[in-house]
């Protein structure tokens, strides 16, 4: 346990030093505060939009920035000390590769939940000083968690990506592929097949299809909850056979453990 | 010391494409300084990762510290083995300092000693001027010792260095001797890796010549010069070709080298006498094969083992 510690103090660090943290945290803050108090601009009034209205903007742009900033924060960080050669040295000292690991993601992963809870919660603090609505910390709080898990799921994913390749500049077009296909090209295959294919698929296999983007999974705990006036497309359609925010929650957590596992498996089979 | 530290009994690596390493038994004792040269590709940083436990033995048996270091149960045996990789560039944008004390603590220090270890270890290699600069900012040699007083961290029993001088310059090569020296005095056992370099042999009690995964030879110095039977150089001086006319010496030069003589070990008393008789003789150089001649001629030896072969193949062709 303590090696896990020094490797993720290390890597929370680093994090720091190269400004990842602070850059997040002003990113997701100018964002959903510029989204709370604008967001109802395109209905031709300036102040604070509805709650579901602000939720619904903020998933709907934390879909695409997330994945993408996860992905850019962890996709070398195997593969970038295996080229210079770090990762052949940790290896030969007393740590495990697991603990290798798992100390890598407490470390990258705290930046990404740390920058997430101030970036998101400073707006949340904002609005309920300003509306008062204690609704306002519930929708926040669930939002907030569930974009932490998805930042989480990321990084496990880049961990696939850094380690099934063997050089930094192929992980980096591999991560943005990933991203691609997550964060834009799944909803689109999803949407072709409901238009598409006449009768081709029921409600319930959407949402069952769905589970297999954690992107998509992170949209429906956010958006199930509110008005489906707010919601529109692919989604909408399967809010109305919308599972249980718990097994939401389940799955999306399902996300992180299972690439984070298949990441050890690979990195234990990886010879160097 | 009854047990040897390390000892490789017919171990092997293969991968898919190659053997790295073909068959090699080997026995490093405690307090023994080995030094394992061949060119690259030959199999000196396989041998290396199989020792350190880092990639598993294709066959044959690997153990140190009368364990097999691949295994769970040789885990804190770790602590005690300091590596020093060819090709290491440590986290740019920490400092030397910073880099040092995270492995220290990866190697079991406690989070304050860990810095004062590392403290104490840049002092040792020379660079504690520098320890609050970003590593980004090294020279090449300021990297190398940083390498090292990674590898020296916790007084190691067992020290295995690939490529520990390069880069560094005459003063911080001879500093690293001597540090060699002292860790050996200590007791710890040490695995050199390197091009043969000058100034190596007089730090290495014995010796290892590798080619293409195979090992060539080993032993200490002065029974590889044996085996190896290279000729004495010997250069008179002030003889004005009186050598080539004398029937005793004239049998010894060659036309390559046609001031020198080159005789073998047996006979140099003797030609060594008969040159003195010589009146005019001014100077004498003596000089015994080294380290550098007695590694090419096994790689030759080595190398005429297979040609044979590959010119056979030419005439069939």
């Amino acid at each position: 346990m303590r090696q896990i510690l020094t490797v993720a103090n290390k890597e929370f660090h680093d994090g720091l030093r190269n400004r990842w943290l602070i850059s997040i945290t002003l990113i997701f803050a100018l964002l959903s505060l510029g989204l709370t108090y604008f967001g109802a601009a395109a209905s031709g009034a300036v102040g604070v939009a509805s709650l579901s209205t602000t939720v619904a903007s903020l998933a709907s742009l934390a879909v695409f920035l997330i994945p993408l900033i996860a992905l850019l924060l962890s996709y070398d960080s195997f593969v970038g000390e295996q080229e210079s050669g770090t990762l052949l040295l940790l290896l030969t000292y007393p740590l495990s590769k697991s603990q290798l690991l798992l100390g890598k993601f407490i470390g990258q992963g705290s930046i990404i939940a740390l920058a997430t809870l101030l970036g998101f919660g400073s707006s949340a603090i904002l609005l309920y000083f300003q509306l008062g609505d204690i609704q306002i910390l519930t929708s926040f709080s669930v939002f907030i968690f569930s974009a932490i898990l998805l930042g989480l799921s990321f990084t496990a994913i880049s961990y696939l990506i850094s380690l099934s390749v063997s050089e930094k500049s192929k992980a980096a077009g591999f991560a943005l592929i990933t991203w691609f296909l997550f964060a834009l090209a799944f909803d689109l295959a999803l949407l072709a097949l409901l238009v598409g294919v006449e009768n081709g698929i029921s409600q319930a296999g959407l949402t069952q299809l769905m589970m297999l983007n954690p992107a998509d999974i992170f949209r429906l705990v956010n958006l199930s909850g509110l008005d489906s006036s707010d919601v529109n497309g692919a989604l909408a359609v399967a809010i109305n056979a919308s599972l249980s925010q718990a097994q939401l929650f389940t799955a999306l957590f399902a996300w992180v453990a299972l690439p984070l596992t298949i990441a050890i498996f690979i990195f234990k089979r990886k010879t160097l | 010391m009854t047990t040897p530290l390390v000892s490789l009994t017919n171990a092997g690596k293969s991968y898919p494409e190659l053997d790295a390493l073909k068959s090699v038994t080997m026995h490093l004792n405690q307090g023994e300084v080995m030094g394992l040269f061949g060119h690259n590709g030959a199999g000196k940083t396989t041998m290396m990762k199989l020792i350190l436990g880092v990639i598993s033995p294709s066959r044959g048996k690997v153990e140190v510290m009368g364990m097999a270091p691949d295994s769970k149960e040789a885990w804190h045996c770790r602590s005690k083995v300091g590596y020093l990789p060819e090709n290491v560039s440590f986290y740019e944008q920490l400092t030397g300092l910073e880099v040092l004390t995270y492995f220290a603590k990866l190697k079991g220090f406690a989070r304050g000693n860990a810095k004062k270890h590392a403290i104490a270890l840049l002092e040792q290699v020379g660079i504690t001027h520098a320890m609050k600069r970003q590593v980004k900012t090294y020279s090449k040699g300021m990297r190398q010792r940083l390498g090292l007083a990674q590898a020296f961290i916790g007084e190691p029993k067992l020290l295995l260095l690939d490529e520990p001088t390069v880069g560094l310059d005459p003063m911080a090569t001879r500093d690293f001797y001597k540090t060699v020296d002292q860790l050996k005095s200590n007791g710890s056992s040490v695995i050199l890796c390197s091009h043969v370099l000058p100034g190596v042999e007089q730090h290495i009690d014995r010796a290892m010549i590798l080619s293409t995964g195979e090992l060539l030879a080993m032993g200490t110095l002065a029974e590889l010069r044996q085996q190896a039977a290279l000729p004495v150089a010997i250069k008179p001086f002030g003889l004005n070709g009186s050598v080539a006319n004398d029937s005793k010496l004239n049998g010894f030069l060659t036309a390559t080298c046609p001031n020198t003589l080159l005789v073998p070990e047996q006979e140099k008393i003797q030609v060594l006498k008969q040159l003195l008789s010589h009146e005019g003789l001014d100077d004498l150089q003596v000089e015994t094969a080294n380290l550098e001649q007695v590694y090419q001629h096994f790689l030759s030896l080595h190398e005429n083992k297979h040609e044979p072969s590959v010119q056979k193949k030419g005439a069939q062709g």
